[in-house]
């Protein structure tokens, strides 16, 4: 089936501003969206830049806006699209842009390295494992599938806006909530501190566009809220 | 730009980043990838880490050791394996005081499970050996290597793309960059190189593989002189969803999944009677498409992979990514119904031959090549020999990648002063403003096509003379014409055209020493597996390939195979 793409590009090196620029192709029903992007670059157009790897939502490599909304190019399907119809592929928001779709995350690892994103352990490790419960390991399970795509940070009206863009925004928030939750985890009061002030847990203001656009299906908003419920918790245990 | 460090590794996989986090307290390292950090195919393992810890049932190394080799057909080198698997539990432990999340059983320890050819008592029945996070094992094993290294503050060189080595006076002195964003060269001088580059399944069409397993480790060892070994041992793995190819992991056979042919029938039990569908991979993958050439296949030559007597619970809790997989692609619910699955290029057994510290052998008598290093699926050790068992790949990256670590930094402190000359930076600036000067009529991607086809028609699971030959011929007629390539970006930002001109070069190379060595090897073994020798021939073929650049045609030559512990038998399951 034959579809339209309008593409966003941009060389900052020598466009002076960002345009659009239409391909058709002709495509399979079972074709990924990737699928049409390489076909463009391979026959169509080479200078075409975005970025790619595992091509199944693994890797998190090609995050982009597809129709306006923040998803892997991977995951999408031309058949889920009509005929002819114009798909609308533009860079993911926030993230400065580098060339055409591919973006700076510098900025987005920094924020996740800002919470700490390790285990933290004081007490020596036993010689086998430490012994967790299939409960425990089952709280914060969902968040491990988190493959730092982007999608969801790049979708938060919260990093979208200047005057709050040093929120660490939804995908730092779940490695957090990843570690916080870990039973073996023992930097509870130093990941408390970090995340306890209005860029940390405290800048989401439940806009659930990070739970909506996330390919992994990690409900992320739930888990700010339960930062936000332990920061509590802990303040009252102090008092 | 130029740029020191004492150690570059190349690669930010799991041997690449475990070699890195083994050196960053003591000497200065810094990793270098052509992806994102975290990107890299290591993350798109899925069913586990194989490790005889006996957290379910009976195990011990002994046992494990036997099956590797038998899965090898005895082509491994059994110093080697018993290395790793001694090493095996020491692995998991420290995985786990880094913070892995593991899936847990009922005791609270570390889950384990059943995966292909690993067995109880030498060979009486399966047993759950592979330590596993649910169906995403490598990726949380990837982000914790990544996690532990922004925390020991490991220096990252990220896109960019390794052109080539740099050696001199005999010793390896550093690499040659092309940095993706700004188009520009560095220079990266090092006492010690590690290759940690990964696989090469995107030389074939239907692949397990992410867009940047473009085999480049093996192509610039192969440059320098470096020959390639056991390169015909191909992994294809049984369970590609169906026609894409993307991974479905054997634990899903693990857990109890039964492969059906079109009529119902669980084939497996009449392949390897014991342990049925849990044979390893090239009986499996064999024996799937011997149903389908008797007409046994769906229309479209697949089989049916059937999780539905599972359960929801359990397939959500321990196959959630395949299952997902699944859903998004074909739109089937695996609860539900069957998954459709043919087999799927995955894994290279041969690669760069190393010891057992990563140090890179040069000849077939031993030699090493002085600070150059290699780990993980571009070096061959070799612990998997003609065929890899699952759940022992991640377990050699994590192994030799450490001891590659340790190897470098032992090194350090003797490789002496050497000044690295500019000459090989010039050299590579003049291939590149060659390539992007030269305007070709040859389109990479046709070519690139052309090759991955012909692959798939002559070097997979099947492979015979006539087919091999043909396949030869043709990559000798590609690589003309990649003489005459046209390059028409000429942009400096996140130029991919050219960066995929040069893994094809790489690709290329790699083609016509996987053809040249499976035409040369008249035997069946392993992965590799030949309609005009359908027998083992230990008296003429139990040796290492080993295949060396020349001026003119690969020269093909051989190595002996190191048996310690285990004598080989027939192969059966």
């Amino acid at each position: 089936m034959l579809l339209k793409f309008k593409i966003f590009r941009y060389d900052p090196k020598k466009d002076e501003k960002p345009y659009y620029q239409t391909y058709d192709i002709q495509a399979n029903p079972v074709d990924r969206i990737l699928d049409c992007l390489n076909r463009i670059r391979w026959e169509q157009d080479t200078t075409l830049s975005f970025r790619r790897s595992c091509g199944h939502g693994v890797c998190g490599s090609d995050g982009m806006r597809i129709n306006g909304t923040s998803a892997l190019a991977c995951q999408k399907l031309v058949k889920d699209f009509k005929e002819n119809e114009e798909i609308l592929i533009e860079p993911l928001q926030v993230f400065r842009v580098v060339k055409d779709l591919v973006v700076d995350q510098e900025p987005f690892f920094e924020k996740y390295n800002s919470v700490k994103p390790y285990l933290i352990s004081n007490s020596p490790p036993p010689d086998k494992e430490r012994l967790q419960s299939i409960e425990e390991h089952q709280i914060f399970d969902d968040a491990i599938r988190c493959i730092l795509c982007a999608c969801c940070t790049a979708s938060c009206p919260i990093t979208q806006a200047e005057e709050t863009e040093t929120y660490i925004g939804p995908a730092a928030l779940v490695r957090a909530f990843r570690y916080l939750f870990d039973s073996r985890d023992e930097g509870a009061e130093e990941r408390i501190s970090l995340l306890d002030n209005k860029d940390g847990a405290w800048g989401c203001q439940t806009k659930w566009w990070c739970t909506k656009v996330c390919p992994k299906e990690i409900p992320v908003t739930r888990q700010i809220a339960r930062i936000k419920k332990r920061i509590i918790e802990s303040k009252k245990g102090k008092q | 730009m130029n740029f020191q460090h004492d150690i570059v590794i190349v690669g930010a996989g799991l041997a690449g980043l475990r070699a890195a986090v083994e050196c960053v307290e003591e000497v200065d390292v810094a990793v270098v990838s052509k992806v994102l950090p975290t990107r890299s195919h290591s993350g798109a393992a899925q069913g586990g880490i194989a490790a005889s810890i006996g957290n379910e049932e009976e195990d011990c190394w002994e046992w494990h050791m036997f099956d590797t080799v038998k899965g090898s057909d005895y082509l491994a080198d059994q110093d080697a394996v018993e290395i790793m698997v001694r090493d095996a539990s020491r692995v998991i432990y420290e995985l786990e005081h880094m913070g892995v999340p593991f899936s847990r059983n009922g005791a609270g320890k570390i889950a384990q499970r059943n995966f292909g050819g690993h067995t109880q008592d030498y060979g009486k029945r399966p047993v759950k050996r592979a330590c596993h996070a649910s169906d995403r094992t490598g990726r949380v094993v990837l982000d914790t290597l990544f996690d532990q290294c922004l925390r020991k503050n490991v220096k990252f060189y990220q896109e960019q793309y390794v052109l080539s080595l740099v050696c001199e006076e005999g010793k390896c002195m550093g690499v040659v960059t092309y940095d993706l964003s700004s188009g520009e060269l560095n220079l990266i001088a090092a006492r010690a190189v590690l290759l940690a580059t990964g696989g090469c399944g995107k030389i074939y069409k239907t692949t397990s593989n992410g867009f940047a397993s473009t085999g480049d480790g093996f192509g610039m060892a192969y440059q320098s002189g470096i020959p390639l070994q056991d390169m015909e041992f191909i992994q294809i793995h049984p369970t590609g969803l169906y026609p894409l190819g993307i991974l479905v992991s054997e634990a899903a056979r693990g857990e109890g999944g039964i492969l059906r042919n079109k009529t119902g029938e669980q084939f497996m039990e009449r392949y390897a009677p014991t342990v049925k569908d849990l044979a390893p991979r090239d009986i499996v993958s064999r024996s799937i498409l011997t149903e389908v050439r008797e007409g046994r296949g769906f229309d479209g030559d697949y089989v049916h992979l059937d999780l539905t007597h599972l359960g929801e619970e359990r397939i959500m809790e321990k196959l959630w990514e395949i299952t997902s997989f699944v859903r998004i692609y074909l739109g089937i619910d695996p609860v539900k119904d069957p998954i459709p699955v043919q087999p799927t290029i995955h894994y290279i057994m041969g690669g760069i031959p190393t010891d057992s510290e990563g140090r890179v052998l040069i000849d077939d008598k031993g030699t090493v090549a002085q600070g150059l290093y290699a780990a993980g699926e571009c070096a061959c050790v070799s612990v998997h020999g003609g065929n890899r068992l699952g759940c022992n790949s991640l377990l050699d990256l994590l192994v030799f990648g450490r001891r590659s670590g340790i190897a470098m930094k032992q090194y350090i402190p003797e490789s002496g002063s050497s000044t690295i000359s500019y000459e090989s930076l010039k050299m590579v600036q003049a291939k590149i403003d060659g390539l992007l000067d030269h305007s070709g009529k040859e389109k990479i991607d046709d070519i690139r096509r052309r090759m991955q086809s012909l692959m798939m028609d002559h070097c997979s699971v099947f492979r015979n003379e006539e087919g091999l030959k043909k396949g030869l011929e043709e990559t000798r007629s590609l690589k003309e014409r990649y003489r005459d390539i046209n390059i028409e970006n000429k942009g400096t930002s996140y130029n991919y055209e050219l960066m995929e001109a040069v893994e094809l070069g790489h690709q290329l190379e790699l083609a016509e020493v996987i053809l040249l060595s499976a035409l040369t090897r008249k035997e069946s073994r392993g992965a590799h597996f030949r309609d005009d020798f359908p027998e083992r021939d230990d008296t003429n073929y139990l040796k290492h390939t080993l295949v060396f650049r020349t001026p003119g045609e690969p020269d093909v030559r051989y190595k002996p195979v190191k048996i310690t512990r285990f004598k080989p038998q027939p192969r059966k399951y």
